[in-house]
């Protein structure tokens, strides 16, 4: 039998205070894709900085084809044909797509770039990629998905044997996604090795060979594709299995959020209308690009409104921003959690009082905000050690409970969230459900945009389903499926 | 706290080096130390304190104000004119001036945050417009009080005897004012909160519900106020201004002391105790070359010298603790 592409075993790795990975073992064939999954926490990211030669195992061996090898730092690894690439994409915006294929092993006669040869050798490898844009284009011009193919180009272009894809498809849609498995299916089949990092078990589940399970820092198990159902995979994460989800639609009450003709800078010819009851909870799909952010961000005034009457319990916006937004009792939880929801560098009490704090005489009313992130870190079960540990600190799950409990404190009618679960581990997801679950049922309108079919469907009352910046049509509780979603999301059938 | 601690130990150790240097070997005497040579610096340090926490204000919201000393300048030749020449109550033409230099802010404040200049850019044309245009008013004549600004003069030049031999300047006494307000204004206020998340992450403090543009536009008021301030107690106190060289430089002072006391230059980070003692580094530092080397030729480059140990030890230091963080 043919020694194994990557062979990793035994490795232990410890950070002051933290045991990351303990006894760590796996093995990638040739050609073959071994996803990587667990909760955030789980080592994932200690192993795969291991891989790429960011951090050195405490113990452990690591086997490239059979022979031993060190990875003292990140070009050591790349040099070996390891690339990993990152879920926040590495590119310059500011370069053409060959010049970023290039950077840093730029061809060269002398002091001058070869700029032909290098544009040259840049459409062979995106073709191999499927890649078909200009590599003279801008990287800042792609999309989302094409940005992914880049990256990927570039590692081939390194001549890369194994590839490390952390969350590739976070922030590319269902049909997108399925452009780049095919891509990994060629890849593959050309015999390179993928180690596929994900919270999507749908994904896994369709390009997995095997998959392997980390919890706490050990193997927790490993299952061959054809038998990882999101049951077992999700068991073997959390140790236990989750209970199920409930799947009776909330009752809901009288109209809260009303918005008529709404006009967006994205999409100036389309016009929205939609209307949200309380204790409802409804889901924006569609794909990326079709106006759910631009609605969702118009709807708080955090971008300009063109035309369209907004009202809000009662109260008619316009012009307003978001301190207006949420004075009217209409909140964002918004799409990027680390720009726009957080400030990384700020404390969890400072993140968690921001937009309700208020003044005693003229100076902060600090029992308030004491009380507060008391009572949002126990309501929400938000982990960490005190309110004065810095937010940057926390895992995703973590700092997505603080963004919806610094808005819970303005003590929203209607509240709106941009994609809630992105970068999140599977527990905290459930918990983040279930405190929307209990919240719809306490009266609170939850609106929610979400590219991932399954949450739609998990979460959702009904589901708006946008097509280029239009609301193309509406599904009842009984109608949504993924097939009558993606039918309007791709515009192919009207309501 | 940390940097608290490190700018506390370099103005600590640059007194101690004053102090042993500026001996005087025939009195046996240490010049730095005289009760008239404290009485001095302590009044500069006023002076120039204000300024630099003019300059923190705008360095907190992650913009720059290049005009300081522009400002300075210009509340230094328009309130002697408003006394001397007009025959304004002097305590009528200082509210006058800050106003104006309120309003010079106030033109900043809206160019960068509706018209989305750099402030860098903003602050530099202020720079140049506003000395050229009180080198043109002032006919490039040195202006100065005559005895219309008498009463008002005790702020810059006033002493509060403390011994016999000490005056506590009453310039340091306002800085301590101006000081203490600033600090309860960032720290226990409201503004102050949301100026902080402002500098560190505009988009997501405008994301929830802080209003942006209206925090910066009164960090650029506040900025050049108190530069205005600044500009006065510098007339009142030399009684003679003249346009184009009152306050040259002085915005980098004021800068240099804002960052040097622990003010991040990207924003969002500062204290004002660490300005006020930033500014006192930077004064005791000419002072000390003043009396040490009998001349201000070296002046520039030891200060220089001495911000940009101070930016590696820094860097030196954060460096060190997040390896340490990370193995």
């Amino acid at each position: 039998m043919r020694r194994p592409l990557l062979e990793v075993l035994g490795i232990y790795k410890s950070f002051p205070g933290v045991r990351a990975l303990q006894d760590v073992r796996l093995s990638l064939g040739h050609g073959e894709v071994l996803a990587l999954i667990g909760e955030n926490g789980a080592g994932k990211s200690t192993l795969m900085k291991i891989l790429a030669g960011v951090h050195r195992p405490d113990a452990g061996v690591l086997l490239l084809d059979g022979a031993p090898v060190t990875l003292p730092s990140p070009r050591a690894a790349l040099d070996l044909g390891i690339a990993l690439i990152h879920q926040e994409l590495n590119l310059c915006d500011n370069l053409s797509v060959a010049g970023s294929l290039f950077l840093g092993r730029e061809l060269r006669s002398g002091p001058f770039l070869q700029r032909r040869a290098m544009e040259h050798a840049a459409r062979a490898v995106l073709l191999r990629v499927g890649l078909d844009v200009d590599p003279r284009r801008l990287v800042d011009t792609l999309a989302p998905a094409q940005k992914q193919l880049l990256e990927i180009s570039r590692a081939l272009l390194g001549k890369a044997r194994i590839l490390i894809m952390d969350e590739p498809t976070s922030s590319l849609t269902q049909i997108e996604a399925e452009r780049l498995f095919a891509v990994v299916g060629e890849l593959t089949a050309a015999g390179v090795g993928v180690i596929y990092i994900s919270h999507r078990l749908n994904e896994v589940t369709a390009i997995a060979d095997r998959v392997v399970v980390l919890r706490d820092g050990r193997n927790a198990g490993e299952i061959n594709g054809v038998d990882a159902t999101n049951d077992r995979m999700v068991s073997m994460m959390v140790g236990r299995s989750l209970s199920g989800v409930r799947r009776v639609p909330h009752e809901p009450g009288e109209e809260v959020l009303s918005v008529q003709g709404l006009r967006t800078a994205a999409w100036p010819a389309a016009q929205c209308d939609l209307s949200l009851r309380t204790g409802e909870v409804v889901g924006i799909a569609g794909l990326l690009g079709a106006g759910r952010t631009e609605l969702l961000r118009a709807l708080v005034g955090a971008d300009r409104v063109l035309s369209g009457s907004i009202t809000c319990g009662g109260v008619l916006l316009s012009g307003h921003g978001p301190a207006v937004a949420a004075a009217a009792g209409l909140v964002l939880v918004p799409e990027d959690r680390k720009q726009q929801g957080l400030i990384l560098s700020m404390n969890v009490r400072e993140n968690l009082s921001l937009p309700t704090l208020r003044s005693r005489g003229v100076l902060v009313d600090r029992e308030y905000e004491r009380e507060l992130t008391e009572s949002k870190i126990r309501d929400l079960a938000i982990a960490t050690p005190h309110g004065e540990q810095r937010a940057g600190a926390l895992s995703g799950g973590n700092q997505q409970k603080i963004v919806i409990g610094k808005w819970l404190a303005a003590a929203p009618k209607v509240l709106l969230l941009d994609e809630p679960t992105r970068g999140v581990d599977v527990g905290a997801r459930a918990e983040i459900y279930a405190r929307l679950h209990d919240l719809a049922a306490t009266g609170l309108a939850v609106l929610f945009v979400s590219s991932e079919l399954a949450e739609v469907l998990t979460l959702a009352d009904r589901v708006l389903v946008m097509h280029e910046g239009r609301i193309q049509g509406t599904l009842g509780f009984a109608e949504m499926t993924e097939q009558t979603i993606m039918t309007l999301a791709t515009g192919t059938g009207a309501a | 706290m940390k940097k608290l601690i490190g700018i506390a130990s370099l103005l600590l150790l640059v007194v101690v080096i004053a102090s042993l240097l500026s001996r005087d070997p025939e009195t046996g005497t240490h010049t730095f130390l005289t009760a008239y040579n404290i009485e001095n610096l302590l009044q500069r340090i006023g002076m120039f304190g204000v300024l630099s926490i003019a300059a923190m204000f705008v360095i907190v919201t992650g913009g720059i104000d290049l005009s300081i000393g522009a400002v300075v300048c210009v509340v230094g030749c328009v309130l002697p004119w408003l006394t001397r020449d007009l025959g304004w109550s002097p305590y009528l033409a200082l509210p006058a001036a800050l106003l104006l230099a309120g309003c010079i802010g106030l033109w900043h404040g809206l160019l960068v945050t509706w018209l989305g200049l750099q402030s860098f850019v903003v602050t530099l044309c202020g720079l140049l417009i506003y000395r050229g245009l009180m080198r043109w008013f002032t006919h490039d004549q040195t202006m100065g009080f005559g005895s219309s600004g008498d009463g008002l003069r005790y702020l810059a030049t006033g002493r509060i005897q403390v011994t016999a031999t000490f005056g506590l300047p009453v310039a340091a006494l306002l800085l301590l004012v101006v000081a203490i307000l600033a600090a309860v204004f960032m720290n226990r206020t409201v503004w102050g909160r949301q100026l902080f998340a402002l500098g560190r992450n505009e988009e997501a403090a405008r994301f929830s519900g802080v209003p942006t543009r209206r925090l910066s536009l009164l960090a650029y008021v506040l900025c050049s106020l108190l530069a205005g301030l600044g500009g006065a107690l510098f007339v009142l106190d030399v009684n003679s201004a003249q346009a184009s060289s009152f306050g040259n430089f002085y915005e980098l002072y004021a800068i240099a002391g804002a960052v040097l006391g622990g003010v991040a230059l990207r924003g969002g980070e500062g204290t004002v105790i660490g300005v006020v003692l930033g500014a006192a580094l930077m004064q005791v530092l000419s002072n000390a070359i003043n009396l040490v080397a009998d001349s201000t030729q070296l002046e520039f480059a030891v200060v220089g010298a001495v911000i940009l140990f101070g930016a590696a030890a820094d860097e030196g230091v954060r460096k060190l603790l997040s390896r340490r963080r990370a193995s």
